[in-house]
């Protein structure tokens, strides 16, 4: 069950857990931190976890979010699973492209192609 | 509490004709130097160790000054994040994106102080 306070917006789209969050600007260190306690959690739970996040809404985030991001891929590649990040803004996305973490995700242009492109 | 500040500061510069793109750059660095300065400038300070911030701006360009009262480091020693091998190593990408959206970063000799400049892009006209 998501903690009251929590932070993200989890749904379940046949066995793919699906993960928007609530904030428009990711900065903050202590939510970031929240965030990925909580994704943390959801990874631990699956066996081979299937894990789309959207950026709906999202106008801002920072370089410690980048890394939170990098630590839930380096959990989920070693639980046998996938990460897929979808409905990226272009102001983002050229912050993923500038640091070159667009080669290490797997980012689609919407949450529709991201849920499509999960292999069985 | 960095919200706060670059909000005043993104604020001033839509008020003064800065694009959305400027806005976006200008809350992205104010966020990375800040937290730069706290938690690693300040790592070995308490942690209600204020950091001082100054900034101005007009219709041409924004400058921005950061000052931490750590020891500093040397920002050329910081590794290139954007190298394979440092691709998934979940910190040190701060003081690149200072670079790639201002035009100008500079840090004093000790290291412990950043000023930026945000010059507003001129569009020629024909």
């Amino acid at each position: 069950m998501t903690p009251v306070d929590s932070r993200l917006r989890i749904r379940d789209e046949n066995g793919i857990t699906v993960v928007e969050f609530v904030d428009r600007n990711i900065l903050d260190e202590a939510n970031i931190q929240q965030i990925g306690e909580e994704i943390t959690s959801i990874i631990d739970n699956a066996d081979e976890p299937k894990l789309l996040i959207c950026f709906t809404n999202v106008e801002h985030l920072s370089s410690a979010a980048l890394g939170t991001l990098i630590t839930i891929n380096t959990k989920i590649r070693s639980r046998n699973g996938q990460l897929h990040l979808a409905d990226i803004g272009p102001q983002i996305y050229e912050v993923f492209v500038i640091t070159k973490l667009n080669k290490l995700f797997s980012i689609y242009e919407t949450s529709g192609e991201a849920l499509q492109a999960f292999s069985a | 509490m960095i919200g706060e500040a670059a909000t005043e500061l993104v604020h001033a510069a839509q008020q003064c004709g800065y694009s959305e793109g400027a806005q976006f750059a200008l809350r992205l660095v104010m966020e990375e130097s800040i937290a730069n300065a706290l938690v690693h400038g300040h790592r070995d300070l308490p942690s209600n160790t204020p950091v001082c911030l100054r900034w101005s701006l007009d219709e041409k360009q924004i400058y921005i000054e950061v000052q931490d009262k750590g020891p500093g480091f040397n920002p050329d020693e910081v590794p290139d994040p954007t190298l394979d091998e440092n691709l998934e190593k979940p910190r040190g990408r701060g003081v690149m994106l200072m670079r790639a959206y201002m035009t100008t970063v500079q840090y004093n000799a000790s290291g412990n102080c950043v000023t930026m400049t945000y010059k507003k892009a001129v569009i020629p006209s024909d």
